[in-house]
């Protein structure tokens, strides 16, 4: 819809949460926190860039598949990423994930410090719009969820 | 989240969000090109909606790219709406959607 010839669908995620940038990261990057904020999805990877990376359902079935492209802890982590359940979707191809962590020095909730967590995802091809709308419905309900477990130790609910 | 209802008491700001829900990642002159506001009133109403986290902003170049940023929202929903609620209040959202699509 816009003039930008270049503007491929994509979505931006911010949300600030009270705790520290090392505890997001391990957050992020441990399978059995994962599960926890992840609808009890998790992760397979070591996080170390040129990694294969996968998100597994409860069951076992891959969800999504893909390899890390940078990890820079605990500051900033690209995952390469494909819809493998959904044929409509996996022939979109490849997205891009770039989580980003920050100090940010005020925040009006909590009156002080907060750790920014930036998530941008994007289609690497043309196209890509059914992905990135699939995508977009999950991503607030995850970083809720991460947001409550980091801030009281409880995600708001499990899947 | 006081922010974020006091942002969202606004009709004019409201419109902005629904327009980078139709579009997201829209510059300030693309925003204001598709309203009757001023640029400047456009520009005040995105710094409390940048303020209130329900914009997200992106530098591209020396563009200032402006996305909706729906986690507030969703936070709050999360304190207010248990999860066995959330089934049927999708069903009658589902629904009031498809009535009122009808009337048009």
């Amino acid at each position: 819809m816009t003039d930008r010839g270049s503007n491929k669908p994509k979505f931006v995620y911010v949300t600030y949460i009270r705790t520290t940038p090392e505890r997001l990261w391990a957050a992020l990057t441990d399978p059995q926190t994962i599960k926890q904020y992840w609808f009890g999805m998790t992760a397979e990877c070591d996080f170390k860039p040129g990694s294969p990376w996968s998100l597994k359902f409860e069951d076992g079935r891959t969800a999504d598949t893909g390899e890390i492209l940078e990890a820079d802890p605990p500051r900033r982590l690209v995952i390469r990423w494909r819809n493998e359940f959904k044929p409509e979707l996996k022939a979109e191809g490849y997205s891009r994930c770039t989580m980003e962590i920050e100090m940010a020095d005020y925040y009006p909730d909590f009156g002080g410090k907060a750790v920014k967590l930036t998530i941008h995802h994007e289609i690497e091809g043309e196209g890509g719009g059914k992905f990135i709308e699939a995508v977009s419905g999950g991503w607030p309900k995850v970083l809720s969820n991460l947001k409550s477990l980091l801030e009281t130790g409880n995600a708001a609910f499990q899947r | 989240m006081d922010e974020v209802f006091k942002a969202l008491a606004d009709a004019s700001r409201r419109e902005l969000l629904d327009r980078l829900r139709a579009d997201n990642g829209q510059t300030l002159g693309e925003l204001c090109a598709r309203l009757t506001m001023t640029r400047q009133a456009v520009s005040k109403h995105l710094a409390i909606l940048e303020e209130a986290n329900l914009v997200a902003v992106v530098w591209q170049g020396r563009e200032k790219l402006h996305y909706l940023n729906p986690v507030p929202i969703h936070d709050i929903a999360d304190r207010w709406i248990e999860k066995f609620e959330r089934s049927r209040l999708q069903a009658l959202g589902d629904l009031k959607k498809a009535l009122e699509a009808r009337d048009d």
